[in-house]
């Protein structure tokens, strides 16, 4: 099985590299550009194949090591 | 196989005369690996094809030096049983197409260069030209490269401690990285690249192999086009967390007597490690592809061969030594790998999934590779400036003030405050003097280091421009207190197949090994960099010269800053006013016009001993030297570093302020000493003047026929037009 | 006073951090690799500054969760003395024993400068050799040291006295929330800073202004 853990600042926390692309968005001419926040893509594989097991498996990850909860938060797409 | 056409080989860098000469020397024709590997080494990278003819010139030899150029970086003995052990290399082409991982990489490169030979780099500094500021590349270049340079040097934990910056237009096309790396060693504790002896085992370790720079060498030894940005996937990624874990694995290892050779993989990775390993231990080497830790899938012989993966080294161990090798590699969780053994062939072997892919003799590939006496053409030497040159009624006060705040004069504050340079707590001069100061950890000697070349001297007259880069660096040694020992060089130019390109080559080379043997300051390592042209544009001749020196006691050394109101300012030398190339003359009034000022060797000996003496005797702790910009700039310099203000009374005028004759020094130093001094002086024969005063009102710079102008006005203009220019929107 | 430092991979501050303190308090450290399971009986642990696993994921991250730190932990809850600098702060946070988190310097670039400091706490056992609102200058070597917390914790950290370092007015490098440059825990024997002391330890380097917390450490362990 394999999983997608995307992490990113959680909202209210300052982002400074998110701020500095959408001033370059803007710069380039993309006027429509608003806010800008800016993450982490984690790609997994498992040797797990129950969803609901990989999911709380994934959980703890992120909780101990994937996140630092006290500014990022996480969320967990998984593939067959 | 892939078969070989004249398009395969042309592809592959090589002239037909050069694909007829692999195919005598193999006695048939090569296959596809084979040609690989010849290609490599064959190219100006590698074989320095085009230049080995000339830098035999150079003067390699001296009663400090333990090992000159041929091994991966050069040794010079600094007494007690230490040696210092350092290289500048360039990694031009790569920054240009990325500017991180380029720098970055080139970081990671001569660092493995210092301690693939037992040395622990204690320093690295860094010698950067770029295009003109309104190049619409150059800040994105700029910004890449300080950061690369940054996120290695600084995860490394080895401190950068200076270097330079230039901008000009030539190089708008082709920016220069070059970096030095310096360590220190006990000299019985150096370790070499020559494989001797038969039937060694051949460990390969550090980082797996992918697919990454494949032909960077030949890539480094090509002029670029419009189609450049396609070669981008051939840029390499650097980790310096696995360069870390591998500098304290080898070291590790080295403790102990198992290894017999050892070389990383540069450019040309696997290739050029394992034949020059072989070539110099008169040995054959036999690997099995089959054992390299590989990182992508399905790779093939030409790919393993031609990798340039970095963060990786070869090594010939002792038989029977393996385990406790793999012992060390497997705590640092870094990747072993038994790859081959070495044989009495005197042949490179490569075997992959069971079948011999290539065979060649080893003195092929690293002995035989073509030497070119391309032909050159002399540029005439450049007229006198002409009289009407400059305006002399222009007021100095707002040419000082656009000086030094101008593109090459101001603060570069803003790129060193991106490198940790105090990281190991030995760093005694911070970047911003005339040289660094490292102390040799646990004792009180400290090493001095420099990188210097003033290249648009160099593009009006190679050979006093060579001198000059030589007698530069040599003096800004002497202006911290260093005895300079040696020197590593980094030869920048163009497409030496061009006469007039050769012609710059041959005579910087002259230069260089004139004032090299005129000061006793031997080329012990060095790189050449050449094709760096676009759409046949080259840049400005560039050899890069870095120096190293000694400092018996690291407590005794001056630096820049005034230090006490009142001081006297003596200038050593002779001022004639020598505006021809200067600054001055190219900032303020648009021109590069003239000869550069011409350097006169035996006069920059004498000069340089003499303020030296002071500093060692410690009758002098303020030295700064006079070069870019002149008197005028050299006095501002110290006042702003210093936060005080200084009143000239000597020079005066234009020519006299910014003029830039060579074998000059500012010292500043109590009444009563200067007065010592002056009598020292005439003795030696060195000229020797009070020139003012550090102090004066206090807050300004005071010069006869300038206003007075507040240090605080010119440490603005200093300090803010590098990060003002480098904050602007692309 | 016996002391430890950890080396994790890519700690590059080890040295720096085992010559103060064989210089401040005559006996060498003993140096505790990251996979060892225990620190020897010691009246300090140090965490020393460096990329630890090259800063990858986060800075101080994947240190936090080596086999070393449960000891570290245990020890510190203990009232065993720990100091992270630079990089040890961040594996500090990380493991929960300092509160916020070190997020990147607001200008995006990592920055080295010497920068002024006030003592904000002289009542710890890390500063109790410097004087309240004395101003003194450690260098600073960090791309992500931009202390975060929310208002809550920063007003609890400020009420219980743990803002053991401020930078000084006009000299934050990095965006660090209330100027904060060091921490104490709440039990105070834990202490983040991002600055760093061990690097000036010794005069010939210009300046002094660091051996006060080894001074502070060896009066009150020793």
């Amino acid at each position: 099985m394999k999983a997608r853990v995307f992490v990113t600042l959680k909202n209210g926390v300052l982002d400074p590299q998110g701020k500095a692309i959408g001033h370059a968005l803007n710069n380039l001419g993309f006027a429509s550009v608003g806010e800008v926040r800016q993450g982490k893509v984690i790609d997994i594989e498992l040797a797990e194949t129950d969803a609901g097991k990989a999911k709380a498996e994934l959980e703890r990850m992120c909780e101990k090591l994937l996140a630092n909860t006290v500014i990022e938060k996480y969320e967990i797409e998984l593939k067959a | 196989m892939i078969e070989i056409t004249p398009q395969i080989v042309r592809e592959h860098g090589l002239s037909d005369a050069e694909y007829g000469r692999i195919k005598q020397l193999l006695n048939r024709e090569p296959n596809y690996v084979e040609l690989g590997v010849f290609s490599v080494m064959w190219s100006e990278h590698c074989s320095y094809k085009s230049t080995r003819a000339h830098l035999r010139r150079l003067p390699t030899k001296g009663p400090v030096v333990i090992q000159g150029p041929g091994e991966n970086a050069g040794v010079v003995d600094i007494g007690d049983g230490d040696a210092v052990i350092f290289k500048m290399e360039s990694h031009n082409h790569p920054s240009f197409i990325e500017p991180y991982q380029g720098a970055a990489t080139g970081v990671g490169g001569i660092m493995r260069d210092v301690f693939t030979m037992g040395a622990r780099p204690i320093a690295m500094m860094n010698a950067l030209r770029f295009g003109t500021p309104d190049h619409p590349k150059t800040r994105h270049l700029v910004a890449g490269v300080v950061a690369g340079i940054g996120g290695y040097g600084n995860c490394m934990g080895v401190p950068t401690v200076g270097g330079e910056v230039n901008f000009h237009s030539a190089y708008n096309g082709n920016i220069l990285v070059n970096a030095m790396c310096v360590g220190i060693a006990r000299q019985d504790k150096i370790f070499k690249s020559a494989a001797e002896g038969a039937g060694n085992p051949v460990i390969y370790v550090g980082s797996k192999t992918g697919r990454d720079g494949i032909h960077g060498a030949t890539m480094a030894s090509a002029e670029f086009d419009e189609n450049s940005e396609e070669k981008r996937p051939t840029v390499q990624v650097g980790d310096p967390f696995t360069e870390k874990l591998l500098l304290e694995a080898c070291l590790e290892l080295m403790a102990t007597d198992a290894i017999i050779a050892i070389q990383d993989m540069g450019a040309a990775g696997l290739t050029s490690s394992s034949a020059e390993m072989a070539s110099k231990g008169n040995s054959g080497i036999e690997l099995n592809l089959d054992h390299v830790p590989q990182r992508e899938e399905n790779m093939t012989a030409y790919d393993m061969m031609l990798s340039e993966s970095q963060e990786r080294m070869l090594a010939v161990l002792k038989p029977g030594r393996e385990d406790e090798a793999r012992r060390i590699f497997d705590k640092w969780e870094l990747d072993f790998a038994i790859i081959g053994i070495t044989t009495d062939t005197n042949r490179l072997v490569i075997r992959h999934k069971g079948e011999i892919v290539a065979d060649m003799p080893v003195n092929a590939l690293a002995d035989e590779a073509p030497v070119y006496e391309r032909p050159f053409t002399r540029r005439p030497a450049l007229p006198p400036l002409a009289k009407n040159a400059f305006d002399p009624k222009r007021p100095i006060a707002d040419s000082l003030l656009q000086l030094i705040g101008s593109p090459d004069l101001s603060s570069r504050r803003w790129v060193w405050e991106q490198f940790d340079y105090t990281v190991m707590a030995d760093t005694v001069q911070a970047p911003g003097g005339d040289a660094a100061v490292v102390r040799v950890h646990g004792t009180n000697k400290s090493i001095a280091i420099a990188c210097d070349v003033t290249p648009r001297y160099c593009r009006a007259d190679p050979f006093e421009g060579g001198k000059q880069a030589v007698a530069e660096c040599w003096r800004n040694l002497t202006s911290v207190g260093a005895t300079p020992l040696a020197v590593t060089d980094n030869l920048n130019f163009g497409n030496p197949e061009r006469p007039e390109t050769m012609g710059e080559i041959v005579a910087a080379i002259d230069g260089i090994a004139e004032a090299c043997i005129a000061l006793g300051f031997p080329v012990v390592s060095g790189n050449c960099s050449l094709y760096n042209e676009t759409n046949g544009e080259p840049i400005l001749p560039t050899p890069a010269i870095g120096g190293v020196g000694l400092l018996k006691d690291g407590t005794r050394h001056a630096s820049v800053a005034f230090k006490r109101a009142g001081d006297a300012i003596v200038l050593i030398g002779e001022t004639k006013g020598h505006l021809g190339q200067s600054l001055y003359l190219r900032e303020i009034e648009g021109s590069e016009s003239g000869p550069p000022p011409p350097v006169d060797l035996g006069v920059e000996k004498r000069n340089g001993d003499f303020v030296r003496g002071l500093i060692e005797m410690g009758q002098v702790d303020t030295v700064h030297d006079i070069s870019d910009g002149g008197l005028l700039i050299a006095v501002a310099e110290m006042a702003m570093a210093g936060g005080m203000g200084a009143m000239l009374e000597g020079p005066d005028g234009i020519a006299q302020l910014f003029g830039e004759d060579q074998a000059r020094y500012l010292l500043a130093v109590p009444h009563s000493i200067a007065q010592e001094i002056l009598g020292d002086a005439k003795a030696a024969g060195v000229p020797a003047a009070i020139i003012g005063f550090v102090g004066g009102t206090g807050t300004h710079l005071e010069v006869p026929g300038m206003t007075a102008t507040r240090i605080a006005a010119l440490k603005s203009a200093h300090e803010t037009w590098l990060p003002n220019y480098m904050a602007a929107p692309q | 006073m016996k002391s430890a430092v950890v080396v994790f991979p890519a700690s590059n501050c080890d040295r720096d951090a085992a010559v103060a303190l064989e210089q401040m308090t005559g006996q060498k450290p003993v140096m505790v690799w990251h996979g060892d399971s225990e620190i020897p009986d010691v009246d300090l642990i140090v965490l020393p500054g460096g990329f630890s696993y090259g800063d990858y994921l986060r800075c101080g991250a994947m240190a936090s969760q080596s086999r070393i730190i449960r000891d570290v932990k245990a020890k510190a809850d203990k009232g065993v003395a720990v100091l992270g600098i630079c990089n040890g702060f961040q594996v500090l946070t990380e493991t929960g024993l300092l509160p916020g988190a070190l997020m990147r310097n607001a200008k995006l670039k990592f920055v080295c400068r010497p920068v002024g400091l006030t003592i904000e706490e002289s009542q710890s056992a890390f500063t109790r050799a410097y004087a309240k609102g004395e101003t003194v200058r450690f260098p600073v070597a960090h791309g992500e040291g931009n202390y975060f917390a929310d208002d809550a914790t920063l007003d609890r950290l400020e009420g219980e006295g743990r803002v053991a370092f401020r930078y000084a007015e006009g000299e934050n490098p990095n965006g660090s929330a209330r100027n904060i440059a060091g921490i104490l825990s709440e039990k105070r024997n834990v202490l983040g800073l991002m600055p760093h002391p061990e690097r000036v330890v010794d005069a010939a380097l210009g300046g002094t202004d660091g051996r006060r917390v080894f001074q502070s450490l060896i009066e009150t362990l020793s």
